[in-house]
């Protein structure tokens, strides 16, 4: 368990964190997850003791460590630019912790071996790190975080320097190692399709200060302000408020629309919208809309769906919302 | 730009003959001159109790003055690099002082600061003979050859940046352990090619030398001191000729050593 309690990071006139708590559970896989400039690296760097704080405490498993250095914190760490030693081979670098530690050179070859072959890289252990591709010397940085029995791995934006397939193989790659290893983990990212796919709780933050923290549906279903719905996932704007494209229903009967409505709570009503593209996204087709109050919004319906209303270009429909994830009326000065 | 054919010939005739005449042709004659009686009179030339104790003393400066430079060209770089501190921008200027400062000027203010009528003169009136002894001249090529370390260790420190050390850090390695494992091999070529340059220079510094040595042979001449004694004073033309050859043969080598660290640096 990692708690962090009224941390404080002001660079300047800047505040990086402003007066953060946060609990992260012992086992988890925590996204820290925010626009650049949130604060979401500072806190990450403000565990390891990379960064120190202006005011606040950080414990890690019952231990107070605000006033450690990284190295008493008992954490492995993970850069997104892999900091790999690059006058040291895949071995030594993986090595490196248990070599500082003086520990046996037997144990240190046996651990490290069976580090090398979790992450994949058997054949690479003599191998400089300028001889490996980002992907492997990402996972050589994994291995060295986790050779010194860490109790927590922090991951700072770990793929944000790789390639989308890559980064994509990797983050299910960490997901497998973490149901594995079961190691407390916290990842900063400002991606959220990768905060979703791979954390099990997310705090999101915004300009140093946490929005909402919990698990990915609940914060997709049900997030705590505009913010939040609107960096996680999309969302389109109607008759005021904040609602997910694929909760749109269009109708061609507006005697319909206003039935069907009627039985919604809490309800935008029922909008009139002019066609004013159709976009077929594979599965599913994004319909431009513009309102006749001038607003834009995209509905995103079932191929089946579109087929049925046969949509054209200039045509006027009516839109409403089944579900709405937001509970929040729509404050402008949040707006994406 | 397209050049023509002739202009490219003439362009490189007149950088080689610029080159021929200024350098290869001074330094031609003296190796003519030095070996035009044969190889054994060049050994006895540079073997006479004077010239082995110009190289000694030469060699024994060089070992004072790189250690000296390389630890505090070190801290100093990585003070410069990764510092916060007011007067950082004054410390760049400092530092490059001795580029500026002709080596005479040095000298002169070695003398006044160190001399029997100094401001530290108590040291010489105690006995400890600063100026005119060894201490003084190691001083003045400590101060000539001060920045070449630094110069090389910086741009190598800002390259590497200061993510390893942190990794090394959150790894369990202490400061200590970081600098040697992680700063240092990764600054390693840059400072050996700025100890190479430095020795260079120590073997060579002639003008704050002279100014606090007492010069006298087979006691405080430095090689380059016994070049110039042996051609000025004594009019030992062809002994002058002989040590300028071996102070030349020293910096062939160390010139050598550097090229072949250049290169091996920029395989990496």
């Amino acid at each position: 368990m990692i708690t962090v309690t009224s941390a404080r990071k002001n660079y300047g006139s800047f505040a990086a964190l402003d007066d953060v708590s946060l609990d992260i559970p012992s086992g988890s896989l925590t996204a820290l997850l925010g626009p650049s400039g949130s604060g979401k690296s500072t806190l990450l760097r403000s565990i390891a003791g990379l960064e120190s704080l202006d005011s606040g405490t950080v414990t890690i498993q019952g231990r107070d460590v605000t006033s450690e250095p990284p190295q008493r914190r008992g954490i492995g760490f993970v850069f997104q630019h892999y900091a790999a030693f690059k006058h040291m081979t895949v071995r030594d670098n993986v090595a490196f912790g248990l070599t500082i530690r003086k520990r046996p050179k037997a144990e240190t070859a046996r651990k490290v071996d069976e580090l090398l072959e979790i992450v994949g890289l058997e054949g690479f252990q003599h191998r400089y790190p300028a001889q490996l591709s980002g992907g492997q010397r990402q996972r050589m940085a994994l291995a060295r975080a986790l050779a010194v029995d860490p109790q927590v791995l922090l991951l700072d934006e770990p793929f944000g320097a790789l390639d989308a397939k890559v980064r994509t193989d990797l983050r299910q790659w960490l997901r497998r190692l973490h149901d594995e290893v079961h190691v407390t983990t916290v990842l900063v990212t400002h991606d959220q399709e990768e905060a979703l796919d791979v954390a099990d709780r997310i705090a999101v933050l915004n300009k140093g200060r946490i929005e909402q923290v919990g698990d990915p549906v609940t914060l997709y279903e049900r997030p705590a302000n505009d913010f939040v719905m609107g960096f996680l996932g999309s969302v389109a704007q109607l008759g005021g408020q904040l609602v997910r494209p694929h909760d749109i229903v269009l109708e061609r009967d507006r005697a319909t629309a206003l039935a069907l409505d009627a039985k919604v709570a809490d309800s935008p009503g029922v909008i009139d919208a002019v066609v004013e593209r159709v976009v077929p996204l594979g599965f599913e087709v994004r319909v431009d809309l513009r309102a006749d109050s001038g607003e834009r919004f995209a509905a995103q319906i079932t191929r089946r769906d579109a087929a049925e209303l046969q949509l054209h270009e200039g045509e006027t429909v009516h839109a409403r919302a089944v579900a709405r994830s937001s509970v929040v009326e729509h404050d402008p000065a949040l707006a994406i | 730009m397209k050049v023509s054919r002739g202009t490219r010939l003439s362009l490189r005739v007149v950088a080689l003959g610029y080159l021929f005449v200024l350098l290869a042709v001074p330094i031609g004659v003296i190796l003519w001159r030095t070996f035009e009686p044969g190889l054994s009179e060049f050994v006895a030339s540079i073997s006479t109790p004077a010239a082995r104790s110009a190289l000694n003393l030469s060699l024994l400066i060089v070992a004072i003055t790189v250690p000296i430079n390389v630890v505090f060209g070190v801290a100093t770089a990585i003070a410069l690099v990764r510092g916060r501190f007011r007067g950082r921008g004054l410390l760049q200027a400092v530092v490059d002082l001795p580029f500026a400062v002709s080596p005479i000027v040095v000298g002169v203010a070695l003398i006044m600061l160190w001399g029997a009528g100094g401001w530290f003169g108590a040291l010489d009136r105690a006995g400890f003979q600063v100026i005119f002894g060894i201490p003084g001249m190691v001083l003045a090529t400590i101060f000539v050859t001060l920045p070449f370390v630094v110069r090389e260790v910086e741009p190598v420190l800002h390259e590497i940046g200061t993510e390893q050390e942190q990794a090394a850090s959150t790894l369990g390695a202490d400061g200590w352990q970081t600098f040697w494992r992680i700063t240092l091999p990764a600054i390693r070529w840059g400072l050996t090619y700025g100890i190479v340059l430095t020795v260079a220079r120590a073997l060579g510094e002639f003008g704050a030398v002279i100014m606090v040595s007492s010069g006298f042979p087979g006691v405080s001449q430095t090689l380059t001191l016994l070049v110039h004694s042996r051609y000025i004073d004594d009019h030992n033309t062809y002994g002058a000729y002989a040590a300028a050859t071996l102070l030349m043969g020293i910096a062939l080598v160390v010139l050598l050593l550097m090229t072949v660290l250049d290169r091996k640096r920029s395989d990496r």
